[in-house]
């Protein structure tokens, strides 16, 4: 058994996804495949890479599928799906090397690549499916938030954001602290009605996903159709033989 | 190290490692989007590619493709060296050879048939972005047989824009992200101007009171965020429109200011059915201007003039008594006629009259009560002084699903109509141009013809823009002078070249054989052809009385081990994208934005590490062997010493080089000026880019802005300064028409002139694709086309052991419905079944489709051995091609002639035209698709081993001696769209 920080982080570093702008175009994940493969848990091991079946450790990926809403339409979903960090971290109570651990400075949750057996009892843990398993290297790995990516002084300033942020062509994925109310994340899940994902879990995830926006229908409250004034070229003739516009 | 059970270790977390050795900036090339990449080099291998935030396409963001990029670079299946065939053609055989000795032998064949018939070289090059080198080569070597991939990709967008407006969508043209209020899509290919429009969907969606209307038969990707989704019938977009403008015509919601100042809508036309000049402007005898009737001084005057108060409609009679009317009455007499009502068009597009009406009326409401104005003062190309400027925001965009159908190009003409009559082009909120573009309609620029002399160069460049019958490259007897039959009165106005007829039209010796096909990356043996098996046979038939293949020489250069590589005599192996020079050149296909021009270079990030070298290089290597003018010195010797030289000091005209930034010999002039030896590195130290932002006066209204125009003139891009009118009537299609219907000099053979009469209309014309209309639409009731996964580009996603990761086997998607009634479910196989041949196919039910339509991604299915994969790889194993069933041919003539596939007018490969139907497979028939080919020899022995890739395993990031650990550090916050959330 793993403790959580004794003391909650005051710092909640997060993502906030915006499932209304999302097009499920995977910038995100190979960008995050891209920086974390020589990263804090490099490398993220491909199996089969040319074969029959090519299968690899990925931190962050995107599903899309087809779901019927609640008003009985079908509706496309893009799903970006990468660990939570989450306040009650499952993942970190049930490991039994302290391998799986949550920071106290900032909320990430990481996995200690020295300490990790192996044991795959935080894959079971994670309601998300958020825990990769490198059957090459035997041990269990996870999105880190770009823990060396965030705060690296040997970055310029605009690449001090997780991988799969600053890729994002829509501009789906934003980063911050949702600790402090009043960061530009935290105002975006409150404007937006942000929401966790699978609440009923009580893990407390740190990220949020944004709703797609109401639909702007067709003509909404507005005048309904045209109104004719022509119903055929004859009558367009008559009606615009006296049209004085000048150049 | 050693594990106490009873403490918990703490991990040493290093937060600022060392991550780079060094960062170059560069082009991606990933696909056709150019986005600016920044790229990370550690140990000499490449770490990381980020995008680029300072570039103008991408602003630092990157797709899935850019940031698979090293997987890209360190794939299996590169080219190691040349390679000289030793078995026959399509076995695979070859033996490495010295790059002196690759260079020889092409050097002899080239040479040879410069010598006897320069046009027995066909070089047809594919998705590289180099055409202002190639097109130049090929006329210095004189032959007229030269293309790029456009004819089987979107030329019907290029060539209905560029006759219409002198823009088009893409390079040429983009929404005004910034301003629109309601945006169209069409049938969109998601890798061309990827980011840029993924960038301004997030925009929109951000921004209140905007919509995003996606037309398109699949409900994925944009579609899927789109707040109305019309899942229209394959290829009736073209009605769609038509209904559309049938809406605000009656409606009268017409900007009819716009439409006098700025387009041909008041030119008078003859109307005289029979003469000579019946259907073309009405023109002044001196000046040959066209007239309009002026209805303050009830006179005929220039039509260009001031102050005049030009009629819509109306019979006049010119002063030698003919009778002429505007050309907006026919397009209202087109347009509003009854079978164009929504109610009447329902049922072929699918899409029902509400929702027809309602965009209609949402388009009028937007374009006309949400008008916005900019505060901008401008002045018009008549002098006037303008104190805003005014922007109707509706824009409109379009792509493949328009382009591959044998209507696309009086589609796509129909959306500009509509986007004109709304007054939407090129003002605020609406459809921009992107310099150079506007260009005069059509550009002036002619195609070449054959010289008939050897060792010539041509006149000018291969491919132009016919405006006439005499412009068409056609012998005497009105037969193709150029081997793809472009130019020709099968396919006018085919401004791309007709690459996907080559291979065909080579082995059939029609219109005649040729010597040596020399082609550049373009997977032509495999996803860039219709036919596969044909192509295959076409590309392996013996001529029986030579005994020589039918197409007796290939070269072929790519850097990666395609499909098209065992057809080829000579392979030249090209490097990677991250290996090489390149330019994207304002002479070619820009990457400028609306508000700016802009040109851009990659350069070499890595060193080749294998007997590889760049096709530009080889190219210009070729030309100085060959003798070729502007590529030898006085004395024979190289003028180029390599593609960077070509680059930098090339001269197109005598003040225009490839790139626009730091021209002259001190950097010191932009845009146009004498070359600068030094030109690259100013290119390097400001990220491998250049741009020129317009003035604020300039951005808008172009076609008519009297500062723009004059910078354009100014910059070598137009040549002259005078308005730009929008063509609403087209009269080049008319003089196409008049010489099928016996005019002029240049009459068409009279086995095309039905076709010439029927599809060279002045203004758009809807018609069923020609696959409804020819193939059996009972026996075939379904549509069938493919889409590109935004994470993969053609075929080159496959090789990738990231990307293949997320797609490899691509299923046919089709309607739960239809799926219900033939007994499928998921992953079932089926047969998919065309006029032409079928393959097998596996299913997948969805919901977000026109329920007659089933659609694939495009290119994951690949041929066993090909592309470093194993052969057991789903690829080759459950991923199929619609290219299997699609013939290259329409049917039979009644004298039994077969046109191309295509576009009568433009020559575009119609892929999306296709007809099917679908049958369950039996028990027996199931696991494998079909047609399967034979294996190809795998590059390298290590083939079927498994292999395990720990792709930076070495590179991991150290520590650096400042890096704090543990401690709290500050973070930065990103919140994107916050320019939005202000108004919220």
């Amino acid at each position: 058994m793993t403790c959580l920080p004794k003391t909650e982080s005051r710092v909640k570093l997060g993502l906030v996804i915006d499932l209304d702008i999302c097009v499920g175009c995977h910038a995100c994940s190979t960008s995050c495949k891209e920086w974390n493969t020589s990263g804090h848990s490099a490398p993220l091991t491909d199996l089969d890479a040319y074969g029959e079946h090519p299968d690899g450790v990925w931190f962050n990926r995107v599903h899309s599928f087809e779901v019927t809403n609640e008003s009985g339409e079908s509706v496309s979903v893009n799903f970006p799906r990468s660990c939570l960090h989450c306040e009650k971290a499952p993942c970190v109570t049930v490991c039994p090397t302290g391998a799986s651990y949550k920071r106290e400075e900032d909320g990430i949750v990481l996995i200690n690549a020295d300490t990790c057996i192996g044991c795959k009892l935080c894959s079971w843990a994670c309601p998300y499916g958020a825990r990769e398993y490198d059957s090459d290297a035997g041990i269990m790995k996870k999105c880190t938030l770009c823990v060396d990516k965030i705060y690296n002084e040997n970055l310029p300033e605009h690449s001090r954001v997780p991988a799969c942020v600053s890729a994002c062509p829509t501009g789906a994925r934003n980063f911050g602290d949702l600790g402090d109310e009043n960061s530009g994340v935290s105002k975006l899940v409150k404007e937006r009605d942000g929401f966790e994902l699978m609440p009923e879990q009580e893990c407390l995830p740190v990220n949020r996903y944004l709703p797609p926006r109401k639909k702007q229908i067709q003509n909404e409250a507005k005048d309904g159709f045209l109104e004719y004034k022509v119903d055929s070229s004859e009558n367009a003739l008559l009606r615009w033989i006296d049209k004085a516009l000048s150049r | 190290m050693s594990i106490n059970p009873f403490t918990t270790i703490k991990e040493d977390v290093a937060t600022s490692t060392q991550v780079a050795d060094e960062v170059k900036t560069s082009t991606c090339y990933m696909c056709a989007c150019r986005c600016g990449i920044r790229v990370y080099l550690k140990n000499g291998k490449v770490r990381f590619i980020e995008g680029n935030p300072d570039h103008p396409i991408n602003k630092g963001v990157l797709c899935a493709k850019g940031s698979a990029g090293i997987m890209q670079h360190y794939s299996p299946a590169r080219l190691t060296a040349p390679l000289l065939r030793v078995g026959e053609r399509g076995e695979g055989k070859f033996k490495e050879i010295s790059w002196e000795e690759a260079l020889s032998i092409a050097t002899g064949w080239l040479a040879k048939v410069r010598s006897t018939n320069p046009n027995q070289l066909a070089f047809f090059t594919g998705r590289d972005q180099s055409q202002s080198l190639t097109g130049w080569w090929s006329q210095q070597y004189g032959s007229i047989n030269h293309a790029a991939h456009g004819g089987f990709c979107s030329v019907n967008m290029a060539a209905a824009g560029l006759y219409t407006i002198g823009g088009s969508f893409w390079e040429f043209g983009e929404v005004d992200w910034e301003h629109t209020r309601y945006f169209m899509m069409f049938g969109v290919a998601e890798d061309h101007d990827s980011n840029p429009i993924k960038m301004g969907l997030g925009k929109l969606k951000n921004r209140e009171n905007t919509r995003f209307v996606s037309v398109n038969p699949v409900r994925t990707g944009y579609s899927a965020i789109a707040d109305e989704w019309v899942g229209i019938r394959p290829g009736t977009d073209g009605l769609f429109v038509f209904s559309l403008i049938h809406e605000l015509l009656k409606a009268e919601k017409i900007d009819w200011q716009y439409l006098v100042r700025y387009t041909n809508a008041h030119w008078l036309v003859i109307q005289e059915p029979g003469a000579s000049d019946h259907g073309l402007f009405l023109r002044d005898r001196e000046s040959t201007r066209p007239l309009c009737y002026d209805s303050a001084s009830e006179s005929l005057v220039d039509a260009s003039s001031m102050n005049i108060t030009p009629a819509f409609v109306g019979n006049y009679e010119s002063a030698e008594g003919r009778k002429v009317v505007p050309a907006f009455q026919l397009f209202t007499e087109r347009f509003l006629q009854a079978e164009y009502a929504p109610d009447a068009v329902a049922d072929e597009t699918g899409v029902s009259a509400e929702q027809i009406k309602g965009i209609a009326a949402d388009l009028a409401r937007v374009a006309f009560e949400e008008e916005i104005e900019l505060d901008v003062k401008w002045t018009d190309s008549f002098g006037r002084q303008q104190d805003k400027m005014i922007g109707r925001p509706v824009a409109m965009h379009a792509m493949r699903g328009i382009s591959a159908h044998s209507n696309g190009f009086h589609t796509c003409r129909a959306i500009h109509l509509l986007q004109i009559l709304l007054g939407s082009i090129d003002v605020p909120g609406g459809f921009r141009y992107k310099p150079p573009f506007p260009k005069p309609i059509p550009p002036a620029q002619k195609p070449a013809g054959d010289t008939e002399k050897t060792n010539t160069p041509l006149g000018s460049m291969p491919l132009g823009f016919p405006a006439a019958p005499g412009d068409l490259r056609t012998r005497s007897d009105g037969s193709p002078q150029r081997i793809d039959k472009a130019f020709s009165w099968e396919y006018p106005l085919s401004i791309h070249g007709m690459m996907h007829m080559v291979i065909h039209n080579a082995w059939k010796a029609d219109p005649y054989p040729i010597d040596t096909l020399f082609m550049y990356m373009a997977n032509m043996a495999w996803n860039s052809s219709m036919n596969v098996p044909d192509t295959i046979r076409y590309l392996t038939d013996i001529n029986e009385e030579t005994g020589e293949y039918k197409i007796p020489r290939i070269i072929y250069s790519d850097a990666y081990y395609s499909e098209t590589v065992p057809y080829a005599d000579l392979i030249l192996p090209d490097t990677t994208y991250l290996e090489r020079w390149d330019c994207i050149s304002l002479l070619d296909r820009p990457i400028c934005d609306a508000d700016g021009a802009a040109d851009a270079i990659r350069q070499p990030v890595v060193p080749v590490d294998r007997n590889v070298r760049p096709f530009q290089d080889v190219l210009l290597e070729l030309g100085a062997r060959l003798g070729l003018p502007g590529m030898v010195r006085q004395d024979g010797t190289a003028r180029f010493s390599d593609y960077a030289d070509y680059i930098a000091n090339h001269m197109r005209t005598d003040r225009l080089g490839p790139l626009a930034g730091w021209r002259g010999v001190n950097g010191e002039s932009d845009l146009t000026g004498p070359a600068n030896p030094d030109q690259l590195q100013h290119y390097i130290d400001n990220g491998c880019f250049w741009r020129h932002e317009l003035t604020p006066s300039q951005r808008y209204y172009k076609f008519a802005n009297r500062d723009y125009l004059d910078f354009a003139q100014k910059s070598g891009w137009i040549g002259s300064n005078a308005p730009i009118v929008l063509q609403l009537y087209s009269e080049p299609m008319q003089r196409f028409r008049l010489a099928a219907e016996g005019h002029g000099y240049y009459p068409p053979p009279l086995e095309h002139r039905e076709r010439i009469k029927k599809y060279f209309d002045p203004l758009p014309l809807y018609y069923p694709p020609f696959s409804s209309t020819e193939d059996d639409t009972e026996e075939y009731p379904l549509h069938a086309l493919s889409q590109r996964p935004m994470h993969m580009y053609h075929s080159w996603g496959s090789q990738n052991a990231w990307l293949r990761q997320i797609t490899n086997v691509n299923y046919l998607h089709i309607h739960h419905d239809l799926a219900l009634s033939l007994d499928l479910e998921d992953e079932d196989w089926a047969w998919l079944c065309s006029s032409h041949a079928r393959v097998k196919v596996q299913i997948k039910r969805v919901h977000g489709v026109n329920p007659d339509t089933v659609w694939t991604w495009n290119a994951i299915g690949k041929r066993k051995g090909s592309w470093g994969l194993d052969e057991k790889a789903p690829e080759s194993n459950q991923g199929f091609l619609l290219n299997h069933i699609i013939s290259e041919l329409l049917p039979p003539r009644t004298d039994g002639y077969r046109y191309s596939n295509s576009d009568p007018v433009t020559g575009q490969a119609a892929w999306f035209d296709l007809r099917v139907k679908l049958e369950k497979c039996r028990a027996d028939e199931c696991g494998q698709t079909e047609p399967q080919f034979d294996t190809l020899p795998a590059q390298k022995e290590a083939g079927t081993e498994q292999i395990v890739l720990r792709y930076g395993e070495e590179l991991k990031d150290k520590a650096t001696s400042t890096d704090s650990g543990n401690t709290l550090k500050e973070h930065r916050e990103f919140v994107t769209h916050p320019e939005n959330k202000a108004d919220e």
